[in-house]
């Protein structure tokens, strides 16, 4: 029983993907934290209460594989693989950053494990992650792309030109949407007929799933179903996951639009309160050993956010370099 | 030496390429083995590397260059066909937000060797949307180079450079220079970035021009010679990066300065061309900069309309002889 529960997954995964969504949660809080201290530069868009969805796709990619992410990105940077620090680091704009200040929050890229970085401009990342699974195709190695977009950016036009595109040549591309009700304040009732944005993936032909965001393994196995069909070469898959964020869509948002109903709903969803009892239920993990987690990833976050804060900023004039290559 | 049009000379660039670079590929609307492009510059060139390579694209602008973008970050060279330079509105995201700035937003971790070669132009009676010069807008993005071919040859040597560099290259033909022919060497070349040619010496009044407008004004130059004036024909052959030493240079040797492109006046090519001189080069004037644009207005269909909002070679000699 314990092992179905688990999908048959090992202990040291089931263990991994808890710590990436811890890590990204304490890291999240911790940004918030330093935005109300005014050490944040600009504005910031939290994935607290999204973690299941990153971490549940990217627990089913290889390092080499790829992935395109939003103005919503810490998580998908995070659950990648990328390094806390030099993530920090950038979001305070240090030197020390992933892309040495020029980014920020909403533009964070690690090109050494696969994550071809964040656009802030809405729907702009499906066509690149197509473009990445036709290099894939072109190049014939056996590397599949996600790509991440909320509901909101399904309303965009190249939702439709990119899926059309990706399912026509079968490339190894998954697409998928964090259905997280509201884009910006306008919940998506609102500004859409339909309930399941997978319901669109009949217009292309391709299979659509709607899955529990919330739920880290039902994520990890709808995405290692669409992985194993873009490996094979039978082309994308459109996987749907309903979630919901925690705090309001970017730093000035008291999010008042919400039910607090619907809030408390979802908060009662916490994906990582669900995955913990799952641990523990199935003795995979102890009271003390997830105590034991917590603080080791409270410790790396204190790490990073120290290097960070320690790290200089760029000198102003290389405000000129890294135009062209 | 063997004479070829403009339109072979694009098709031998990108024939070569992909001969030379497996990594390079062609991405299109009907660039393929059913059409060959809608100006043919890609004509048999499906036959020749398959329909991976000379790939047909569904009427999708925008996805046509986002995936140019994450095939070229990825490790492809693309070079995509945008039908009509007017279309490249559609595409305006991911040109200007995406392929201009994801290098710079990650600083310096991408490279984005992407070419997007598109017709501009009017003069052929396609009306509003098939025949603006919106060379200005991509000047205008930092991130982007402009290339701006006026000949066979520099069609060649341009595109071959814009293939093999590392940076995404917003490649301008016309549609009147596609059948043009002159001398192309048969042996290999490329010509750099940012260098001018003069195209004609000359020693009383400098003509700066780009595409079609060399054509007129060389024109212009031939019969102004008649006349006992002797004006230099300077042709940037990329608008960014924009070789300013040798326009500066011509103004000093001439003193005067006429500035003709097919674009619209308002913020056009020859806004920043102007600026550029009367800031670094303003005395070595000897008369005030004239330009030689389209007025601000859409391309209007009927002949009579359309040839009247064209620049013509009335137009250049009048612009000289205000100031020689």
């Amino acid at each position: 029983m314990g092992k179905q529960l688990t999908l048959n997954l090992t202990k040291d995964k089931l263990v991994g993907m808890y710590k990436r969504m811890l890590e990204i949660r304490f890291f999240e809080e911790k940004v918030f934290d330093l935005y109300a201290q005014n050490l944040v530069p600009g504005t910031i868009h939290l994935y607290l209460g999204e973690e299941a969805v990153a971490v549940g796709v990217c627990s089913a990619l290889k390092r080499d594989d790829y992935i395109t992410s939003t103005h919503r990105g810490h998580g998908h940077c995070i659950a990648k693989g990328a390094d806390l620090k030099r993530t920090m680091a950038e979001i305070l704009g240090k030197k020390t950053g992933y892309c040495k200040g020029k980014g920020g929050s909403m533009h964070i890229a690690d090109f050494t494990i696969g994550m071809l970085g964040a656009t802030a401009v809405v729907g702009a990342g499906l066509p690149i992650a197509v473009g990445a699974g036709l290099s894939v195709k072109l190049r014939g190695t056996d590397q599949v792309v996600a790509c991440f977009f909320g509901e909101g950016a399904s309303n965009q036009g190249t939702f439709h030109e990119s899926i059309n595109m990706a399912s026509t040549w079968k490339l190894p591309v998954i697409f998928v949407c964090e259905n997280n009700l509201y884009a910006m304040g306008t919940r998506q009732s609102r500004v859409m007929n339909i309930e399941n944005i997978a319901d669109r993936a009949v217009a292309y032909g391709i299979p659509g799933a709607v899955v529990d965001g919330n739920d880290v393994l039902t994520v990890y196995e709808a995405t290692q179903k669409a992985v194993e069909r873009a490996r094979k070469g039978e082309g994308p898959t459109l996987i749907e996951c309903k979630t919901y964020r925690h705090k309001g869509h970017s730093r000035v948002d008291p999010a008042k639009y919400r039910p607090k109903e619907e809030v408390e709903q979802w908060l009662a969803k916490d994906p990582i309160k669900r995955f913990k009892e799952k641990l523990l239920q199935t003795n995979t993990l102890t009271e003390a050993e997830i105590q034991q987690i917590e603080k080791e990833v409270s410790d790396e976050i204190e790490e990073a956010v120290k290097f960070a804060m320690e790290s200089p900023y760029p000198a102003p004039e290389e405000a000129l370099e890294d135009v062209y290559a | 030496m063997r004479k070829i049009t403009y339109r072979e000379a694009l098709r031998e660039a990108l024939r070569e390429e992909m001969q030379r670079d497996s990594t390079v590929f062609l991405l299109g609307e009907d660039i393929g083995r059913y059409w060959g492009g809608a100006f043919k510059v890609t004509e048999g060139l499906a036959e020749e590397f398959g329909d991976e390579r000379v790939r047909d694209t569904p009427i999708s602008e925008s996805a046509i260059i986002g995936t140019a973008v994450g095939a070229a970050i990825t490790g492809m060279r693309p070079v995509a066909e945008i039908m009509f330079g007017d279309l490249t509105a559609l595409a305006m995201d991911q040109i200007a937000n995406q392929a201009a700035k994801i290098r710079y937003m990650f600083g310096g971790q991408a490279k984005c060797p992407l070419v997007i070669r598109t017709p501009f132009g009017a003069g052929v009676n396609i009306a509003s949307h098939h025949s603006q010069s919106l060379e200005a807008w991509f000047m205008h993005v930092p991130g982007l180079f402009v290339a701006v071919p006026s000949t066979p040859y520099d069609a060649k040597g341009l595109l071959k450079t814009a293939i093999r560099g590392n940076n995404p290259v917003f490649f301008c033909e016309h549609k009147l220079l596609y059948p043009i022919e002159d001398e192309v060497p048969e042996e290999e070349y490329t010509i750099p970035f940012g260098a001018a040619d003069v195209k004609r010496e000359g020693a009383d009044v400098t003509i700066f021009a780009t595409l079609y407008m060399v054509h007129k004004a060389l024109n212009v130059a031939k019969q102004l010679e008649k006349e006992g004036v002797d004006a230099e024909v300077v042709d940037p052959r990329t608008l960014t990066p924009l070789d300013k030493q040798a326009i500066i240079r011509s103004v000093k040797k001439t003193g005067r300065l006429v500035i003709v492109s097919e674009d619209c006046k308002t913020a056009g090519v020859s806004a920043e061309i102007a600026a550029m001189v009367a800031e670094e080069a303003v005395d070595y004037l000897d008369a005030p900069i004239k330009r030689v644009a389209e007025p601000d207005t859409p391309i209007p269909f009927s002949p009579p309309l359309e040839q009247y909002v064209i620049p013509d070679e009335k137009a250049i000699m009048k612009a000289v002889k205000k100031v020689v």
